[in-house]
């Protein structure tokens, strides 16, 4: 089966292509690029391993959370890509794929991106009896601050750029962490190996299924809530 | 070169194997808080009859609750609404994602992020199929929309556009070939009528409101100044209008029966406004045919006068049927349909440009 992945809900752009167990994938740290990289992008796994666009079995996609728009640039590169050559979608959260990135080892991995706004977007997953991360817990977004980790964060690798910006004040309250790196990003390479499984479990989504999770739902204030908060 | 037949031309022509260019270009639009999508057959042989299917979502409703276009909620909502609508679209026309000749899609002026979701998955389709797509400048969609009837206009003419977004008038001496002869220094005609609605309480978005309760007032009630009429040049400002209507507001019995008086002198404030530059726009580049696009063309007023006055001083007037003045997919799939017969597309990197003079477009050689 060939799967090709797209994920581009952080800072890093990254396409990968798993043609059975060969992966070919670029990626890059290029804020603000991805619109324009994300498709050349995927030219260029096909021509590395070979294929046309007809060949690709299904699309696999970093789903969010993540900046809203890169996280839509992604869902909607997916939908129209599935939509035109009827293929099966899966969707994955940002957040596994960003756990893929810990060291791989048996312990528990807690993911953390850095949501602006004060906040950030955290989740955490164990590891199974066959080594595959599994999520512990609900993905929340929240001020740093208030943040209460499913896992114990010392027994955890931690990943992600929020840690970059809070695990001074997050390891004074929450524990040091067993290892920890700030410079991870979700990578579209996880996201197809994430999403296989479900590809072979017939597991997919229609195109108009495959939907952004943004967690940081209330965006504005209607005028009745307006006129609330000034009165 | 093949000489074929008469009669196998005339097949040939509606055939799908002719050539690319005579399938149907799929067109997206997602500048603002609309979701349109529609099929053209562009073939300038037979206007007002290339246009297969349409289907429009008007988020109007979403961003009621918050008096205004909220973007990030119209970007999350174009993401819902998309592909749903593009199903839709393909059903009505009967034709699969396989039948398309190539990929149009709003890239710009609008909201960033509303952009990007038609953009992204134009492009995603395009490139997934190998069609030529091409990015369409909004305006020029509304700009166009008129061939999209029977007996369309032959450029050279003047188009007046008025949206709650844009109120400029373009010379159009040919597709692509504009000149933008006048814009407004603050607000939009249409957000003109949408703040004033406001500010005499009716609910978002009041323009449409406003301009019906104009119809149950006497227009000589009130008489508002008519805006930089005064002297010569072509650009527009309403923000002024706005105050003045707020003075008289406040300082009224704001009764039912003044509000509608006061609407219908703002209203024919703004009409005339319009009608005296567009007078002036004709005068100033020769031309005699008008076209008037934009959602404030649907306005009954602004329709009424203009048509009565290009009787009178010798001079037609066209307007797209009401539902292609607003916002909708048909005329970007047109724009880009006759982009795309020209032979222009561009590349699979995905671009949009929020801000984007009509001024810079590449015209379109027609033979």
């Amino acid at each position: 089966m060939n799967i090709l992945a797209l994920e581009t809900a952080t800072e890093s752009c990254s396409v990968a292509l798993l043609r059975g167990d060969a992966l070919f994938e670029r990626s890059e740290l290029a804020p603000r690029r991805h619109a324009e990289l994300a498709l050349p992008m995927a030219e260029a796994v096909l021509a590395e391993a070979g294929l046309a666009r007809a060949d690709v079995d299904g699309i696999a996609v970093g789903r969010g959370p993540g900046s809203f728009t890169g996280v839509r640039l992604a869902v909607s590169l997916a939908q129209g890509l599935a939509l035109a050559l009827e293929l099966p979608v899966v969707t994955v959260s940002s957040l596994a794929a960003l756990a893929m990135e810990a060291p791989q080892d048996d312990a528990p991995v807690t993911a953390v991106i850095d949501a602006r706004m004060g906040e950030i977007y955290a989740a955490s997953f164990e590891r199974d009896a066959d080594g595959l991360l599994k999520p512990c817990g609900e993905e929340v977004v929240c001020p740093p601050d208030l943040w209460q980790p499913a896992l114990t964060l010392d027994a955890c690798h931690v990943v992600g750029t929020g840690w970059g910006v809070y695990g001074e004040g997050l390891a004074a309250r929450l524990g040091t962490p067993r290892s920890t790196d700030a410079d991870r990003y979700p990578q579209a390479r996880h996201v197809a190996r994430l999403a296989a499984p479900r590809f072979a479990a017939g597991d997919t989504l229609t195109p108009e299924q495959v939907l952004p999770v943004y967690l940081r739902d209330k965006v504005a204030l209607t005028i009745a809530e307006r006129a609330a908060a000034k009165s | 070169m093949v000489n074929w037949p008469a009669e196998i031309g005339r097949a040939a022509k509606y055939n799908v194997h002719m050539s690319k260019f005579s399938k149907p270009v799929l067109g997206i639009e997602s500048s603002c808080d609309e979701t349109g999508v529609a099929l053209v057959s562009w073939d300038p042989d037979q206007p007002g009859r290339g246009l297969l299917a349409h289907t429009l979502y008007s988020q109007v409703k979403l961003h009621a609750d918050y008096g205004g276009v909220v973007p990030e909620l119209a970007s999350r909502d174009h993401v819902r609404k998309l592909m749903p609508l593009v199903r839709e679209t393909l059903d009505r026309a009967g034709l699969g994602m396989r039948d398309l000749g190539g990929v149009a899609y709003t890239a710009g002026p609008g909201l960033v992020g509303a952009l990007l979701v038609g953009a992204s998955a134009a492009r995603a389709m395009a490139w997934a199929l190998d069609l030529p797509a091409i990015g369409v400048h909004h305006m020029e969609g509304h700009l166009l929309a008129p061939l999209l009837e029977p007996d369309p206009p032959e450029p050279p003419f003047v188009a007046l556009l008025v949206s709650g977004g844009h109120s400029m008038l373009v010379a159009v001496r040919g597709i692509g070939d504009y000149e933008v002869l006048g814009d407004t220094l603050d607000d939009a005609a249409g957000e003109a009528f949408d703040k004033t609605a406001k500010l005499m309480g009716l609910p978002y978005p009041g323009g449409p409101v406003l301009a019906a309760e104009a119809l149950k007032g006497d227009p000589g009630a009130y008489h508002f100044a008519r805006p930089m009429t005064d002297r010569p040049g072509l650009d527009f400002s309403f923000s002024g209008l706005k105050t003045q209507v707020l003075l008289a507001w406040n300082k009224s019995d704001r009764s039912e029966q003044t509000r509608a008086d006061v609407a219908s002198g703002f209203e024919q404030a703004i009409v005339e406004t319009l009608a005296i530059k567009c007078r002036r726009a004709l005068e100033a580049t020769g031309m005699s045919r008008l076209i008037i696009a934009g959602g404030v063309g649907a306005n009954r007023r602004l329709r009424a006068q203009l048509a009565e006055a290009g009787e009178r001083e010798g001079f037609s007037v066209h307007f797209p049927r009401l539902e292609f003045c607003t916002d909708n997919g048909a005329m970007i799939a047109l724009a880009g349909a006759i982009r795309l017969a020209a032979g222009q597309a561009q590349g699979p990197q995905i671009k949009v440009q929020p801000r984007w003079s009509l001024d810079t477009l590449d015209p379109v050689a027609t033979a």
